[in-house]
């Protein structure tokens, strides 16, 4: 089980936690267990199907925290700077909606139907017709662009 | 019972599992390693609150003046019309 999983995932350790929650998983499913397939290989898919969604989620591409802000062992170096207390004086409401328009398509509609429009996942993947994975790590990528650029903001009027 | 034999998260992979986290996204295992690291980082703490404050701030609703004047001059003309029906 360990080898299959880490097939599908970056180290060892997270391998090793896909491999418990898979076991937790069962325990938790026994019940609704059909009997369709062996016990085994719904172990294995409960498995694969963890370990496909853990490994999508580490690697995703391109970080969305610019990796120079990181000290080796992974932890900030440059933390994020504390705007929230001046998002007003700065006028930051009114500088996200234009800045929501520069974001790249995908991105710009998932946040309007998202966190302008108030829309659930499940009616936005609807709305873009986009599976709710893809419709998270967009949403994930709008988000913490939009946030960057409220710290950069800030960082400027220092 | 301690589950949790890998590493710990790093502030690296944690700002990479906050949308995840927002969203209820996340296994019970991977929720309990994130909370347990934002215990003990007030950064990735920060950064969560400011990320929920991204949120908000773009949910707030467009004052009039920002609207580009022809928009605004539609709108005022077409409730006009909508009112007088």
């Amino acid at each position: 089980m360990l080898r299959l999983a880490a097939s599908f995932v970056p180290s060892r350790a997270v391998a090793e936690e896909v491999v418990q929650d898979t076991w937790l998983a069962m325990l938790r499913g026994i019940g609704s267990f059909e009997g369709r397939s062996s016990l085994k290989t719904w172990l294995f898919q409960i498995l694969v199907n963890r370990a496909r969604t853990t490994g999508t989620r580490e690697q995703r591409s391109t970080p969305v925290v610019d990796p120079a802000r990181f000290d080796g062992a992974g932890g900030w170096a440059d933390p994020p700077a504390e705007w929230i207390s001046a998002a007003d004086d700065l006028r930051l409401a009114a500088r996200i909606r234009k800045w929501i328009d520069l974001l790249p398509e995908r991105q710009r509609q998932v946040v309007l139907l998202r966190d302008v429009e108030g829309l659930t996942a499940a009616d936005a993947c609807a709305v873009l017709a986009v599976s709710e994975e893809n419709q998270r790590v967009l949403l994930h990528r709008g988000r913490s662009r939009l946030r960057q650029l409220c710290e950069d903001e800030y960082r400027e009027a220092q | 019972m301690k589950l949790l034999r890998g590493r710990d998260l790093v502030c690296r992979q944690a700002v990479e599992l906050m949308t995840d986290y927002l969203e209820g996204r996340l296994s019970r295992v991977e929720r309990r390693r994130f909370e347990a690291h934002l215990a003990r980082c007030p950064h990735c703490t920060e950064y969560l609150a400011q990320l929920r404050e991204t949120i908000r701030l773009a949910g707030q609703p467009a004052a009039p003046e920002e609207l580009p004047p022809q928009l605004r001059d539609d709108l005022i003309q077409l409730y006009r019309q909508w009112q007088s029906e």
